[in-house]
């Protein structure tokens, strides 16, 4: 029994290095990326800025499909709360500090994640996407009706961030704004590691697989998959939030059905259930639409169609999640 | 001594038919009941009910002097009251270690923990692995139970069952789909539960049900037909009755 007991902790001990290391090279090709992007396209910041804020977004629904398995078509009304929020306070109190306005995103986005959480998790299935698309039209609907608070369809204008900690001034380049993104998406990419596997990760995951058991073990269902909301909402919000500190305007399609439904499409296209799935997804579409938009104005919508047919078809778990168990089948060949 | 367990005047009806009809039955601490009847006598159902799965139409069920009828199962799992099931539900991605391991730590109340691992936590792994070890799947822990065979993963379902550390324990066939080169260790942990502990036991093979029970419970079609000794059981006309045709197949089910 001793020998049994120190052969496992060995092996607990090498598993967690494992892990660590797996999430050390998970950061380092983040940055990697980062600083190739920003030498490679000095002039596109901007839209590598967006990319990380929407990246967010993705982040964020992965949380509850991919990891809780809920079926959402509105995980937009987070993102926009987050903007809305932080281009709010802004623009009528005053608070143009980068880091209150992105506090006051966050919080704004986990407040909208706990009230769709509230709606959307009393049904099931097609029912709670049927929920789920009603909440983003109420949500974009009522921002365009408080146009005092919102400039309505106009977009929230005169949002003017302060220079960050009084030292980096938000550039016409978008410098700042960029490196600022890819601070906020390490920070939340490495707390959402830690939560996905933590007990509380466990809990979420195994709703997903059987929620039946679940409540045999005497762990609440709801309970669980609301506070998964509300954490979705809070990395939703980050993401609007830094699309409006960044575009220094906010406008309602950031609270729009169709950009929950092309943040589904991004993350089916990497894959659901992993963080990475979320943000290769995020990366490859968004950048497949931009190349695409402006070598073919005309049909890039069907080229865009086509790879996402030939994804679903042909690598069904996701970009990659289908190259990870392509990793794991030869993993085992090889053992 | 007092009931832990209390079920009165129980009944299901499923379009029209009473598949559990007026069951009433309790249990003290310490208990070893089997409760044994024909296929579709209603004694899944029956655990249902008990369990909050499924709502009955009408009667009660206490614990520990708790009327828990109109609790959910996630209630009345905190409570005490804790089943196994006989489809073993398990979370397919998932390893029998980290299951266990959320079993132990939903029971200890730590299952809600965000920044903390389950595998940093020295206690949690040494008792699931014991437990793991005990039912003969330790080899297993670090697969994916959709990768394991069935008959181990009838051995996890039981593991999940005893490290939730109920007052109250209801097996469904906890034997069943497992080879026979591993009833002992189903047999041999059952055996070794806290001998406060009221265990009900559904099982086909008598001759389990012998070496476990010490009080026997019949349904058939969803009433109670025998509530006695293991001695009586197999002389009881209406048992006999209940069985016939069906008893030579039951035995050969496990
Ligand atoms: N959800 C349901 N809807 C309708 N009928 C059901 C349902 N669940 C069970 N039944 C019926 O109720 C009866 C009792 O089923 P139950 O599963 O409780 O039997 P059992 O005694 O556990 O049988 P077995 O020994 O085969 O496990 C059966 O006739 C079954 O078909
Ligand atoms: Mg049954």
């Amino acid at each position: 029994m001793a020998l049994l007991a120190n052969s496992d902790t060995i092996s607990t001990a090498g598993d967690r290095r494992a892990r660590l290391t797996r999430d050390a090279i998970g950061v380092l090709v983040i940055l990697v990326l980062a600083a190739v992007g920003y030498f490679l396209f000095p002039n596109n910041l901007a839209l590598l800025t967006r990319i990380i804020a929407i990246a967010l977004l993705v982040l964020s629904l992965d949380l509850v499909t991919g990891y809780c398995g809920v079926a959402t078509l509105g995980h937009a009304a987070l993102f926009g709360a987050g903007a809305y929020g932080a281009g709010i306070a802004a623009a009528h109190f005053g608070i143009t500090d980068p880091i209150a306005m992105l506090a006051v995103g966050i919080v704004a986005g986990a407040l909208a994640g706990l009230v769709s959480g509230v709606v959307v998790l009393r049904a099931h299935g097609l029912p709670q996407l049927v929920l789920s698309i009603a909440i983003v039209h109420l949500a974009h609907e009522a921002a365009n009706k408080a146009s005092g608070w919102t400039g309505g369809s106009d977009g929230l204008a005169g949002i003017m961030p302060d220079a960050v900690f009084g030292l980096w001034q938000f550039d016409l380049w978008g410098r700042t704004a960029y490196v600022f993104g890819i601070v906020l998406l390490l920070v939340a990419f490495v707390i959402l590691r830690q939560i996905v596997r933590s007990p509380f990760g466990m809990l979420c995951r195994g709703i997903k697989q059987d929620p039946v058991r679940v409540r045999a073990m005497g762990a609440s269902v709801h309970g669980t998959l609301i506070k998964m909301y509300a954490i979705s909402g809070a990395v939703a919000g980050a993401g609007g939030a830094l699309n409006a500190i960044s575009t220094q305007v906010v406008g309602l399609d950031s609270l729009s059905f169709t950009m929950s439904a092309e943040a589904l499409v991004m993350l089916v296209l990497g894959g659901t259930g992993s963080l990475y799935g979320a943000l290769i997804g995020t990366i490859s579409f968004l950048w497949f639409e931009d190349v695409v938009s402006a070598a073919n104005p005309f049909h890039w919508l069907t080229i865009v169609g086509a790879l996402l047919i030939a994804v679903v078809l042909f690598a069904p778990k996701g970009l990659y999640g289908s190259f990870a168990a392509y990793l794991e089948r030869r993993g085992r060949k090889g053992r | 001594m007092s009931a832990i367990f209390d079920v009165r005047n129980l009944k299901k009806m499923f379009g029209g038919l009473a598949v559990t009809n007026d069951v009433s039955l309790s249990m003290a601490p310490g208990d070893r009941v089997a409760l044994i009847g024909p296929n579709g006598a209603g004694k899944t159902t029956f655990v249902n009910l008990v369990t909050g799965n499924i709502l009955p139409n009408s009667g009660t069920v206490t614990l520990g002097g708790e009327d828990v009828t109109r609790l959910g199962p996630t209630e009345r799992v905190r409570r005490g009251l804790v089943r196994s099931f006989q489809v073993t539900r398990l979370f397919s991605e998932m390893t029998p270690e980290e299951h266990v391991a959320l079993a132990i730590l939903q029971r200890e109340g730590r299952s809600g923990k965000m920044f903390a691992s389950h595998r940093a936590m020295p206690d949690v792994m040494n008792e699931a692995q014991a437990l793991l070890a005990k039912l003969g799947i330790a080899q297993l822990a670090h697969h994916r139970v959709s990768e394991i065979a069935y008959g181990q993963q009838r051995l996890l379902e039981l593991a999940l069952a005893l490290a939730l550390k109920p007052k109250v324990l209801l097996l469904d066939e906890p034997a069943a789909g497992v080879p026979q080169s591993d009833t002992a260790r189903i047999e041999q942990a059952i055996a070794d539960l806290p001998s406060d502990l009221a265990v009900l036991m559904i099982e086909h093979d008598m001759d389990l049900v012998f070496r476990f029970a010490r009080r026997v419970i019949v349904l058939a079609a969803g009433e109670i037909i025998f509530d006695g000794s293991p001695d009586a059981v197999t002389k009881d006309a209406r048992v006999r009755q209940a069985y016939l045709g069906s008893y030579a197949d039951a035995r050969s089910v496990a």
